[in-house]
């Protein structure tokens, strides 16, 4: 008896043990499968975002120069340094924040008015909504020379011929025309980009809702403003978001465009970064002034999706 | 909708942006057939007389063929690593709802607010000591790292509504999951995937900063590097450096061109979502 019942415990015994390795197989096969599908993804993005933005935010702190191993740790000074001592950045946080200001504004609502109009029943449709978005496939830096010669060579030959006083200012020649040089070619490759997400926006309003409003008299720039906007808010949410951090990171259009100058005064942001790490060897410098960049892009960013995102209404 | 006078007058003014908007590639196609002195001369004409020396000169100067072989290597390779990489990691994050996979999609996500210019210095020092400078599979790898973010989320982003029955019905057949996910999984994720290659296609074949930084050897130019040497060496030179973008646009133009709608469309998916 006492035999037959210490057998069956030890049955239950290994049975059970016999299922928790069953179990932990299975575990294990699970997070073998995990990590196979997951662990390529993450090695790659944390070798190239993650482990070079700590590092940056460390540099941030010391004085290396990027040549000498020697890397001292120096604590806040940089940041000192850019605060108190660097009126070429002040300058180009002021210039960047500007034009961002600027062909935010302008590029959204050349992109709203052109999504609008394309709204109608055009029968140019297609074509025109394929020209609008063209602009927007070349790369900054190709566009930027691109508009070097039109501004410098075309807008000169055309003022010689209408003798329009617009085409006959020094273009990119003064801080004034330099910033809106940036400004107009900014324009002219994204309007057509917010256009292509407002577009999918305003064809996705219920036809029901306007129809409403319609019968009780709204019009024009009442339906506009009081039912269509409203209504597709959250694709401004996204179209300030891109465009926000487009115009405050740019780089390539203006290096190719006027590259900063003349005299720096159209030097963003992104380029002082470059030139204080690349051309002064301020490695630690750069690093610290792109951690601050970092802090400003996320600090606009967020606050802007958290305005219009309290502003949208479910439809 | 009938068509009203109004409509037409709305399609005029249209018509009438349109023109506006390709000025532009009208005076670089118009100039780059001229000779230096009349561009000098009227910038605005068409050409007195057709050249393609210009062409030619340039096509050497940058070595065009070698720029355009360099960007498509680079361009096609890192999109096929992100496509694979990106995907297999999404869906796994979808189908495996717990802490870690929450964490992990949001450290993916919220790198995307990273400027490149964070993370660029130490970058260069890093891939330095990894033997990643100079090469192309060292730029291929860095594409990797930084296309993962945005492509891991629209991944995630479509997976999410996709039902997991058809997974569930291979599996119990015997299906491995990496046989679940390449034959099952991956076909019914086509739409995402194509807003995937256009998204980073655009990006990676127009990015100048990580190519000037990584591939500094004139033999591992791509077309905006090429493009940007150029004018460095011969500034104003426009009878050249019109040809060099002509060039240099032509290539991404056709591919818009052909592929218009899916590039639209998936411009559109990529953003909304």
């Amino acid at each position: 008896m006492e035999t037959k019942l210490k057998q069956k415990e030890l049955h239950t015994h290994v049975k059970t043990k016999f299922f928790m390795s069953a179990d932990k197989k299975v575990k294990i096969k699970k997070v073998l499968s995990y990590t196979a599908f997951v662990a390529p993804a993450a090695l790659f993005f944390i070798m190239i975002q993650i482990i070079p933005f700590l590092m940056g935010v460390y540099y941030s702190f010391t004085s290396w120069n990027g040549v000498s191993s020697a890397v001292e740790w120096i604590g806040l000074e940089n940041y000192k340094t850019i605060f108190t001592g660097d009126p070429e950045f002040y300058n180009s946080f002021m210039f960047t924040a500007k034009f961002m200001l600027v062909s935010v504004l302008l590029t959204n609502v050349i992109g709203f008015g052109l999504a609008l109009l394309l709204n109608e029943a055009l029968k140019t449709r297609n074509i025109l909504r394929t020209v609008f978005f063209m602009p927007n496939v070349i790369g900054g830096l190709l566009l930027g020379f691109i508009w070097q010669f039109i501004f410098t060579k075309g807008f000169a030959s055309v003022g010689n011929l209408t003798d329009i006083p617009f085409f006959k200012l020094p273009w990119l020649g003064n801080e004034q025309t330099a910033f809106w040089g940036i400004v107009i070619v900014f324009c002219w490759q994204m309007s057509g980009y917010m256009m292509v997400i407002f577009i999918a926006a305003l064809q996705g309003i219920d036809n029901s809702l306007l129809e409403a409003a319609k019968m009780d008299g709204a019009k024009g720039w009442t339906l506009l403003t009081k039912i269509i906007i409203p209504l597709i808010l959250p694709s401004f949410t996204i179209c300030l978001f891109l465009t926000i951090s487009m115009a405050f990171k740019i780089y390539d259009l203006n290096i190719s465009l006027t590259g900063g100058g003349p005299f720096n005064s159209t030097q963003s942001i992104a380029i002082n970064i470059y030139q204080e790490a690349f051309h002064n060897n301020n490695y630690g410098l750069g690093t610290a002034k792109s951690i601050l960049f970092f802090i400003a892009v996320s600090a606009f960013t967020t606050f802007q999706v958290m305005l219009t995102k309290k502003r949208e209404v479910e439809a | 909708m009938s068509y009203k006078k109004s409509t037409f007058i709305v399609e005029l003014i249209g018509i009438a942006i349109a023109i506006l908007f390709l000025v532009p590639f009208y005076f670089v196609l118009v100039n780059s057939v001229k000779s230096f002195p009349e561009i000098l001369v009227n910038a605005a004409s068409f050409p007195n007389k057709v050249l393609f020396s210009n062409f030619s000169k340039v096509w050497g100067l940058i070595n065009f063929p070698k720029a355009f072989l360099n960007s498509l290597l680079v361009t096609v390779t890192s999109i096929v690593g992100i496509v694979v990489i990106s995907s297999m990691a999404a869906w796994k994050l979808v189908r495996t709802p717990n802490k870690l996979s929450q964490i992990l999609f949001i450290i993916f996500v919220s790198s995307m607010v990273i400027p490149f210019q964070t993370v660029m210095i130490p970058l260069l020092k890093l891939s330095g000591t990894l033997g990643l400078i100079n090469s192309i599979h060292g730029i291929v790898i860095m594409y990797f790292g930084f296309g993962v973010s945005l492509s891991l989320f629209l991944f995630h982003g479509f997976i999410k509504t996709v039902p997991t029955e058809i997974e569930e019905a291979a599996r119990i057949d015997g299906c491995s999951e990496f046989g679940v996910f390449w034959r099952i999984v991956f076909p019914i994720l086509k739409p995402i995937t194509a807003t995937v290659i256009i998204l980073n296609t655009l990006w990676i074949w127009n990015d100048y900063l990580l190519p000037l930084l990584v591939l500094q050897n004139p033999d591992l130019r791509t077309i905006p590097l090429a493009t940007s040497a150029l004018f460095a060496q011969y500034q104003k030179q426009w009878d050249m450096g019109l040809a060099a973008l002509v060039l240099g646009i032509v290539p991404i133009i056709a591919f818009f061109l052909f592929l218009q709608k899916h590039i639209i469309k998936g411009v559109q998916a990529g953003s909304i979502k």
